[in-house]
């Protein structure tokens, strides 16, 4: 099979624990020198896939290849070849800036003149010289993820594994890590990121697997995924609710590929996806005229990454149900 | 590039791997000494019990305590305080365990190219070298309020290592538990294991002087056969007892830490080697 320009490469994954399924036939394929964003609810496997990749967990089926060796039959190999920075900074409080790059330098088995080169080279490239001699339990958040991910890339990886590497920052700490997530792909790196926060997959992810129940459910560009689940809206909010199912008829009319408008009681809102915006939108403001239906609101839009996380991982659907029950309790109480 | 087809493994050669066992052993190993002279507070403050204990027994309680012997309370509860401050020790090992793999530190270990050995080796060096420092810091306050060794610079010598023999066997108990608990906080809990496990033996009293069922417990707790080895080692046993425990306690300070290495080693590498489950 070709890898050529793979970074990357799971073949159905398995991972189980007892009779839960974490991984259950995930795939992926990363180019080299891209970023590959991975989503996914809580416990939907995100994590394990990394730490299967990383060398960190044994996989129970399939097959993956990272930087050109099996991390089932070369871990060792593929150790040499990646870096990885989890959802901590793990770094060591104690020592320096540079003692612990020094340190990891050591580990990654670079001589101590090479260790101590390498530090100084990287604290440069990270920003962190002034900060340097300094005990890093005195950084900040930012300065933490910045010292994590130079200690990841001591022996410049080809892979880098970054699992949600801003969760917890405040926005100019995650800002900083950005630039350099953003500088080390430039430099030739592929990085595949998990992450809890959608902006950060639309900000630096070239393109998107979304994961869920332990299994890849869409792959694609950003873009891809948004124009996948009906690229652009129109969005229709009544004053009375008793007329919703009118309103909703004449959005039908416009919806694309006669898709079933959705309808929100409780916002007193209709909507559906359409293919020409304006066109529609125009035909659907003309005809709830013509219809008499008192209109509050009405408009275009695109769809966000969170609607297109909501709609694959079915999480609306969970949501709506916890709204509806508090409403059962009245019923019964009453 | 090309997908390996066949290619044989790139692990490294047998020698090779043994010099990077002790070489990453040895980086581990420097960065906890590091630790150790950064912050000589956690020296006084992990010693603060044994401290405040060799004040208390001496100085308080001493007068009024006696165990029989020849020797005073302090000659008695001493060494005691020795072996009780090893047996605590597992729970240092277990924190900073607990912590470092909460901290993701032990993942990024195991995501390097590093012997995967010295992730534990280096943690046993660095303790043994730890325990080493606290035995000599709270021997030089015994001698201040007045402590002696009655024994040979060899038998004391004998002594000290016997010390430190136990706390080498309750490193694989600490890496264990501290692998086991859900994280650091469930760590510092392991106080309610070592509290029992430190004064339910002959360390303040000789267990003749408990309740039968309560003294056979704390006869056969490996913390006891350590402290009267180091009580006869030093020349001034005091009253160790008649049975057959207590009459082989330089042969126990010896086998017992062997015993606990035997079961417990095992049990941490292959907990530390489920981590990839």
């Amino acid at each position: 099979m070709r890898t050529t320009g793979t970074a990357v490469l799971a073949e159905g994954l398995a991972k189980r624990y007892g009779a839960e399924r974490a991984l259950d036939g995930f795939d992926l394929a990363v180019r080299r020198g891209t970023v590959q964003g991975l989503l996914g609810p809580n416990g939907a496997g995100k994590t394990t896939a990394v730490r299967i990749l990383a060398t960190l967990l044994r996989l129970d089926g399939g097959r993956a290849v990272v930087a050109g060796h099996d991390v089932a039959r070369e871990p060792h190999a593929v150790r040499k070849r990646i870096g990885l920075a989890g959802q901590y900074a793990a770094v060591d409080e104690i020592l320096t800036g540079r003692q612990n790059l020094e340190m990891f330098g050591r580990l990654f088995h670079l001589d101590g003149r090479r260790a101590r080169a390498r530090a100084d080279e990287l604290l440069e490239r990270f920003g962190l010289s002034d900060a340097a001699g300094m005990q890093v339990k005195a950084y900040s958040g930012g300065m933490r993820r910045r010292l994590d991910l130079a200690s990841s890339v001591l022996l410049a990886p080809e892979v880098l594994f970054l699992d949600e590497p801003t969760t917890g920052l405040d926005p100019r700490s995650r800002n900083e890590v950005w630039e350099t997530v953003r500088d080390l792909v430039a430099g030739g790196t592929t990085v595949l990121l998990t992450t809890q926060y959608l902006d950060e997959a639309d900000q630096l992810a070239d393109r998107i697997a979304v994961i869920d129940h332990g299994r890849t459910v869409a792959e694609d560009t950003p873009d891809g995924l948004k124009h996948g689940i009906g690229g652009d809206r129109v969005q229709v909010v009544l004053r009375d609710a008793a007329e919703l199912p009118r309103a909703a008829g004449i959005v039908a009319r416009v919806a694309a590929d006669g898709a079933a408008p959705d309808t929100d009681v409780a916002e007193r809102r209709v909507g559906a996806p359409v293919t020409d915006g304006v066109a529609a939108l125009t035909a659907v403001a003309r005809a709830l005229q013509d219809a008499g239906l008192d209109v509050a609101d009405i408009g275009l839009r695109r769809p966000t990454l969170d609607e297109v996380f909501l709609r694959l991982t079915g999480h609306r659907t969970e949501a709506a149900a916890d709204a509806t029950a508090p409403a059962r309790r009245t019923e019964t109480a009453a | 590039m090309s997908a390996p087809t066949g290619a044989p493994a790139l692990a490294p050669a047998p020698e090779r791997r043994l010099y990077w066992a002790f070489a990453d052993c040895w980086t581990i190993v420097r960065r906890d000494l590091t630790h150790l002279v950064k912050q000589p507070v956690n020296i006084a403050w992990q010693l603060g019990f044994p401290i405040v204990s060799v004040l208390l027994f001496v100085y308080v309680f001493g007068s009024a305590m006696d165990v029989g012997g020849e020797g005073s309370y302090r000659d008695y509860a001493m060494p005691g305080m020795f072996a009780m401050t090893m047996a605590f020790g597992f729970m240092n090992t277990a924190m900073l365990v607990a912590v470092e793999k909460d901290r993701g530190v032990t993942d990024r270990f195991r995501s390097m190219p590093m012997a995967r050995s010295a992730v534990v080796s280096g943690r046993g060096v660095a303790d043994v070298c730890g325990a080493a420092l606290d035995l000599a810091v709270l021997a030089a306050i015994a001698v201040v309020v007045g402590w002696r060794s009655d024994g040979g610079v060899l038998a004391t010598l004998a002594a000290f290592a016997l010390l430190l023999h136990l706390r080498f066997a309750l490193i694989w108990v600490g890496v264990l538990l501290g692998l086991l608990v859900p994280n650091q906080e469930a760590a510092g809990g392991l106080f309610a294991l070592a509290f029992p496990f430190g004064m339910i033996s002959s360390v303040f009293t000789p267990p003749s002087m408990m309740p039968d069922w309560l003294g056979a417990i704390a006869m056969w707790n490996p913390v006891s056969s350590t402290a009267n080895a180091v009580r006869e080692l030093f020349g001034r046993p005091g009253t160790l007892g008649d049975s057959w425990i207590e009459q082989h306690a330089l042969l126990m300070a010896v086998v017992w830490p062997l015993a606990l290495t035997a079961v417990f080693l095992p049990l941490a590498v292959r907990r530390f080697q489920r981590l990839s489950r």
